[in-house]
């Protein structure tokens, strides 16, 4: 028998061949491993998102009366500063004409309050570049400025000079009555 | 671990271990008849400083964690307590947060020890690599222990800092929900901060297992750079360096002392004592002094992506260092125009770390006026960090490559016993030829 050859390659695993059943095999071995592991990883993963208690969130509702006018209540929403200011029509009258000025996110006074109600400017206090809360009335625009990296927001909470990419946030929100606002 | 190993089982039990788990042949070869070079000065010493570092951090933490709650509402006053109540947690806790700085202080020296020795150089590029990621995982670490004592400079960093992911285009603000587990940084962050915190410290000491292997491997670099080429070269690790080490260690923890029991908070913020407010953040708020040069370079660019950029660039451009050094002489002993850039690059990190603690509107020279350059006065910290950020990346992406085809190294000498042996005035009175053969 040591000396008889039977066909061409009687060596299933000789180098060159055609896939055979073993290397089906192998491959097959192989790609379900990394699925089960692809697909065991993911709930590892998923659990860090938030969970279904935190996207449960109530909205608020806040008594606008308690706002007096040139000044601006922080309320907590979703666990980020909640900016309700009620402006003076100097402030209006200065975010209006700076609406044609040039800004990294150019938007109208107009499109960042409900109509009619202009006095009420109602912002996510987040600075849009690393999520400080701005202060009240700072900066050169007389809106808001971030103590962390210095941008600075007008009265409409538009970013106009400083790091932060984007306008502040205007979340949804709806006038339950002329004193009463509910966000969310 | 290179080379012959000369240990030999003395006793029979010696024996019967050595052929199951040779691991007293391990320590031997690793530290007590490790060849090492015989030149290495007091900045080879930080190595072992870091390994008690590392200890220390680990040892007090596993303490602090047996008293500490991490939830929103009590994790500020379970530190309070610690520092209050809890038998010696004053000191342990003080150990911790001191323990942090002083690891950094090591590991910058360690650091800056490898660039100008050129430790990098092939054939260590991969120990280099190891190192690069344990000082990664140590920022990672330090940033969350940072966070724990739910203060505010912990929270606002927090949001800070997990904010720097947003700014990746698509999928940033899905990463930063991802991170804080909800749409805000808050008790979910917080819990799995712990966790993590609590983990990261022993895939340092992994990660440190494979950097002292990866070491072993080639053998210490040495201040000449010039490669052990005979066993006169070198010296037994024990008792020279462990002596030499045990010495540096006990200096370096009379400076751990002198902060920990004279002025503990000195490294620290005073912010950090007020409980975290998500509805006000502190008019200054700077980063733990070991991370103030990253933060200015972050800073010194006007665009969001931009700057989170530059600044995870900063450390990238270090993991490709081996191969952007073109030049063929390890030490900058060797290298004197290379020596100047040096000392340029190490005053550029000063300089960056110092601008990212000031304001960065603020004048760098008081009562000096300028002129506007593009969005600020050029008497800015803001400018200052971007020419040390310009500097920073010139150094390495210009200055190395270019330098090391360029300039004439003086010459090295033949072998690190020879510029002893051939000193001119002889061999000093009492000296020994060879050290090694006498203890």
């Amino acid at each position: 028998m040591a000396d008889t050859v039977v066909g061409e390659n009687p060596d299933p695993h000789a180098a060159g061949e055609d896939p055979n059943r073993r290397d089906f095999i192998h491959i097959a071995a192989g790609a379900a491993a990394v699925g089960a592991v692809g697909v065991m990883a993911w709930p590892f993963i998923d659990q860090m998102n938030p969970s279904a208690d935190t996207l449960a969130l109530a909205s608020v509702e806040f008594d606008l009366s308690k706002v007096a006018l040139g000044q601006q209540v922080t309320i907590k929403w979703r666990g980020k500063p909640l900016f309700i200011r009620k402006r003076t029509d100097k402030e209006i009258a200065a975010a209006v004409a700076d609406d044609t000025a040039s800004m990294p996110d150019p938007q109208a006074d107009e499109a960042r309050h409900k109509p009619g109600k202009a006095e009420w400017m109602i912002l996510i206090g987040a600075c849009t570049h690393l999520g400080c809360v701005p202060t009240f009335a700072g900066g050169d625009y007389g809106g808001w400025f971030c103590p962390c990296h210095g941008s600075h927001y007008d009265t409409s909470g538009r970013i106009r000079r400083g790091p932060a990419p984007t306008n502040l946030p205007v979340p949804d929100y709806e006038f339950l009555s002329d004193t009463k606002v509910k966000v969310g | 671990m290179s080379g012959h190993s000369t240990y030999e089982p003395k006793t029979g039990f010696e024996r019967w271990l050595d052929t199951r788990l040779p691991i007293v042949r391990l320590g031997w070869d690793s530290i007590v008849d490790y060849p090492t070079p015989k030149n290495l000065n007091y900045w080879w010493t930080f190595g072992g400083i870091l390994a008690v570092c590392l200890v220390i951090q680990i040892a007090t933490g596993i303490v602090l964690a047996m008293h500490y709650v991490p939830h929103v509402d009590y994790a500020f006053s379970s530190v309070e307590r610690i520092m209050r109540d809890v038998n010696y947690g004053w000191l342990v806790r003080y150990m911790h947060s001191n323990g942090a700085s002083m690891f950094f202080i090591a590991v910058y020296i360690h650091m800056f020890r490898g660039l100008y020795y050129g430790s990098y150089k092939a054939p260590r590029e991969v120990l280099w690599i190891l190192g690069f990621i344990i000082y990664l995982l140590m920022m990672a670490t330090a940033f969350m222990g940072y966070v724990l004592p739910w203060g505010q400079m912990s929270f606002h960093g927090a949001v800070v800092i997990t904010n720097l992911f947003g700014a990746l285009p698509l999928v940033g603000e899905a990463i930063t929900t991802w991170l804080w587990g909800g749409f805000a940084v808050d008790n979910a962050t917080l819990n799995r901060f712990f966790s993590l915190h609590f983990l990261l410290p022993f895939m340092i000491a992994g990660v440190v297992g494979l950097h002292i292997w990866a070491l072993h491997v080639p053998g210490n670099n040495n201040p000449i750079g010039v490669n052990v080429k005979s066993k006169a070269d070198t010296v037994p690790f024990h008792p020279y360096y462990t002596v030499k080490d045990g010495f540096a260690i006990v200096l370096f923890l009379i400076l751990f002392a002198t902060f920990l029991f004279f002025n503990p908070n000195a490294l620290g913020h005073p912010d950090n004592y007020i409980p975290a407010n998500p509805l006000v953040t502190p008019a200054h708020i700077v980063p733990e002094w070991y991370f103030l040069p990253f933060y200015a370079i972050l800073r010194a660019v006007p665009d969001k992506l931009g700057g989170v950029l530059l600044m995870f660039g900063a450390i990238a451009v270090l993991f490709v260092l081996p191969w952007l050094d073109t030049s063929k002489v390890r030490s900058m002993r060797y290298r004197p125009t290379g020596k100047l850039y040096f000392l340029i690059f190490a005053l550029a990190c000063i300089v960056l770390g110092y601008c990212g603690g000031q304001l960065p509107d603020d004048k760098v020279i008081p009562g000096l006026s300028t002129f506007i350059l593009i969005d600020a006065d050029l008497n800015s910290f803001v400018w200052l960090s971007r020419l040390a950020t310009l500097y920073y990346f010139a150094y390495f992406l210009v200055v190395l490559p270019i330098l090391g085809l360029t300039e004439t190294p003086t010459a090295q000498p033949e072998s690190i016993s020879t510029p002893v042996l051939s000193h001119p005035a002889g061999l000093p009175a009492g000296a020994v030829a060879a050290p090694e053969k006498k203890g």
